[in-house]
């Protein structure tokens, strides 16, 4: 025992951790954008009755939502370009992964706060000569989204710890960067403490942000 | 006669259910219509029919003499796009408001022009002042609704539809759902509508209102119009049994006149 703790390795390579920091969060927020604008469309086309639309979009959701990220990371890197005409390198398969994670996961969001709004909202649009898409896009979700944000909040939690299993891949985030750092200087102790403690102090505050606002929904609800 | 809508043999069937048995009915332009009836006897559904917040199961509905939908083999097939037009002519009040919570009291009622009818925002603009001054509601326009009473609430809701400008008003129970207090301001509202020559099929349990406003008054009975003609002649002067018992139901505990000065 008695161990020595040596934290100068970790600083000495700081801008290595900072590239890594970088693409964590390059890969986070492509993954959040793209995947909720998906799960839009796919939660809005779970919500229609034409089974055209309902079933391809509940099939999309299971499979995505009932398997682990890990495997859909590592399928889209090694077992996908074997059948796609395209090259696939480590941060289009990671991205693949978890924008289709995330797409799964908030479409269900979207269902679910599309379905939390009542059908007179709806009717009294359609009384008024809306089209459907018209109904949803000015009546419907500008009140849905509001109930939704806190669980959107989460994902992007949830995203951004998920973001360091591109490492597996060699996606050059933050965990991969200390996988490497710790391999040549031999501190895996001061490391991955290092790193637990950027993704810490990056995503705490997100997760403060997400229990304000819950917080603040509920007020809102009770007034 | 100047008709602006007529029902042929309109059917609406849910399920194995049949609420509407084949309703004739023809309505001309500036006329006041109240149907009554006990719950389920299908008026709702009925007007709901009529700017195809149902579709009917059989029959036509015909609209300044032009029927909606086309004729295919003896079917009707009706084309939402079709339809979509058809609402923006006819306007709907319903029992619970059902005002967008997220617009303020103004935008509430410019969005119909504004989406629907695609107009200029002067216009919009024009059209919700005017419309909410008619209500008497111009004060409220920046109050989101849940700061109104349910009374307000409502006739924001009719300054809503009448901002669409349309040629008949459909009303579904507009005051069940207010408290008794407030049940007053909506049906005055309403019948300054029709003083100002609106034409308007009205469902109420208000049968003091349907006496002095109505030109005529519809009894619906599981599925059919059972007896029409004048409010004096359905409201006080009923033939059918089943008009005779909805009316003593109505009736059964009434106040001597209250000496209200």
């Amino acid at each position: 025992m008695g161990y020595e703790f040596d934290f100068s390795a970790v600083f000495t390579n700081w801008q290595l951790l900072l590239i890594g920091l970088r693409n964590s969060i390059i890969l986070g927020v492509t993954c959040l954008t793209l995947g909720l604008s998906l799960g839009l469309v796919v939660g809005t086309m779970r919500y229609a009755r034409a089974p055209v639309l309902n079933w391809p979009a509940t099939a999309f959701i299971e499979v995505f939502r009932n398997t682990p990220v890990l495997v859909q990371i590592m399928w889209f890197f090694f077992a996908f370009p074997i059948i796609s005409p395209f090259e696939i390198d480590a941060f289009t398969a990671a991205s693949l992964g978890l924008t289709l994670n995330t797409a799964a996961f908030s479409a269900e969001i979207f269902r679910a706060g599309i379905q939390s709004i009542e059908r007179g909202q709806w009717e009294a649009g359609k009384a008024l000569g809306m089209p459907y898409l018209d109904q949803l896009r000015r009546i419907v979700l500008p009140q849905a989204i509001r109930r939704m944000v806190p669980a959107f909040m989460n994902r992007a939690v949830e995203l951004m710890k998920m973001t360091s299993l591109a490492s597996v891949i060699a996606y050059g985030e933050l965990m991969h960067k200390a996988k490497q750092i710790s391999t040549l200087e031999f501190n895996p102790i001061e490391m991955y403490t290092s790193v637990a403690l950027i993704f810490f102090v990056l995503i705490y505050p997100m997760a403060l942000l997400v229990q304000r606002f819950e917080l603040k929904l509920k007020d809102a609800v009770r007034s | 006669m100047n008709e602006i809508l007529r029902l042929d043999n309109l059917r609406k069937s849910f399920g194995n259910v049949e609420v509407l048995k084949g309703i004739d009915l023809t309505v001309t332009k500036g006329e006041v219509v109240v149907l009554i009836g006990a719950s389920g006897s299908g008026k709702s559904t009925m007007l709901r029919c009529i700017n195809f917040m149902e579709i009917p199961t059989a029959g036509r509905i015909v609209l300044h003499g032009t029927p909606v939908g086309q004729e295919v083999s003896g079917r009707i097939n009706y084309v939402e796009r079709e339809l979509t037009g058809i609402r923006t002519r006819i306007g709907m009040v319903f029992q619970h408001f059902n005002l967008f919570p997220h617009m303020t009291v103004r935008e509430n009622v410019m969005e119909g022009p504004r989406t629907v009818l695609k107009l200029k925002p002067e216009e919009c603009m024009r059209r919700a002042e005017s419309h909410l001054g008619k209500v008497g509601l111009g004060w409220k326009a920046d109050s989101y609704p849940s700061q109104l009473s349910g009374g307000q609430q409502q006739r924001v809701a009719i300054a809503r539809a009448l901002a669409m400008e349309p040629e008949i008003m459909l009303f579904d129970e507009v005051t069940s759902a207010l408290d008794p207090e407030l049940v007053g301001e909506v049906l005055e509202t309403m019948k300054e509508l029709a003083d100002d020559g609106m034409t308007m099929l009205i469902v109420t349990h208000e049968l003091g209102f349907a006496y002095t406003v109505a030109d005529r008054v519809l009894f619906l009975s599981d599925g059919t119009i059972l007896e029409h003609g004048t409010p004096a002649e359905i409201l006080t002067h009923p033939k059918k049994e089943a008009t005779k018992n909805f009316l003593r139901g109505h009736n059964s505990f009434r106040l001597p006149e209250p000496q209200l000065d």
